[in-house]
């Protein structure tokens, strides 16, 4: 999987904590980041705050984005990956407890690559997180080598 | 599934068949639509040509679009998805030969969902399998 790295944009401790495990149980061992705010994840990917001086040129295979996040809401994350030549094409999944049409149909108008209601069962959300690890490290050609 | 529709637009009759096979194989029993070239895909999303009529409120799942095709090209095919507001949002996964980084770039920016290379026939029932239950039963499409 070429060292591809994972960016999980997510406030819930045990969202986390299961995202993890079931990443880990699927053999997937990419480099996971956790950004537990907006902020932090907007940090991460444009070198700012506590990622200053981190190289920007590596960017994630994917981004895992909760919408519910404290500071800086998923959607406005969203808008701004978007808006960014950096990081513009970059696969955006958004990961969410959500099911409200307009927030499903509002991530596809801001360019989300896809969305994926996160399941409320244990087992369920774990295969979930198998499932799209191994799409988008494995089967999805990112847009940039 | 919910009887979602999967267009796929291919013109490999080979491709066709083992795409199909694939998706059987994996009780994958959701309507396949075939387009073989880029003006039938239209056709079909618009109500046009031979599917004048068509009720395009039912619009696909997903598009499973090929970049080769005879008469009017892949690119163009995403590019006209997009700017109808009627398939603006429609999933569209990239699924082709091609591994050049230009043809990957060009069809994030067009707006694809997905960017899929066709690899070896051993692993290609496989990668239909993931693709086909990632976006039809995983994926929350933008319309109900």
């Amino acid at each position: 999987m070429k060292n591809k790295v994972i960016l999980l944009v997510e406030d819930n401790p045990s969202d986390i904590k299961l995202t993890k495990r079931a990443l880990e149980q699927s053999q997937i061992t990419n480099e996971l980041i956790v950004a537990e705010d907006g902020g932090d994840a907007l940090d991460y990917l444009f070198g700012t705050g506590q990622y200053a001086g981190r190289d920007i040129r590596i960017i994630p295979a994917v981004v895992l984005l909760d919408l519910k996040l404290p500071r800086i809401d998923g959607l406005d994350v969203l808008k701004k990956i978007r808006a960014n030549d950096l990081t513009s094409l970059l696969p955006v999944v958004i990961l969410t407890s959500s099911d409200q049409e307009e927030d499903i149909i509002t991530s596809y108008k801001l360019g989300a690559n896809s969305y994926i209601r996160k399941p409320v069962d244990f087992n369920q959300f774990a295969e979930a997180v198998r499932t799209l690890g191994l799409y988008w490290l494995l089967l999805n050609e990112p847009p940039r080598k």
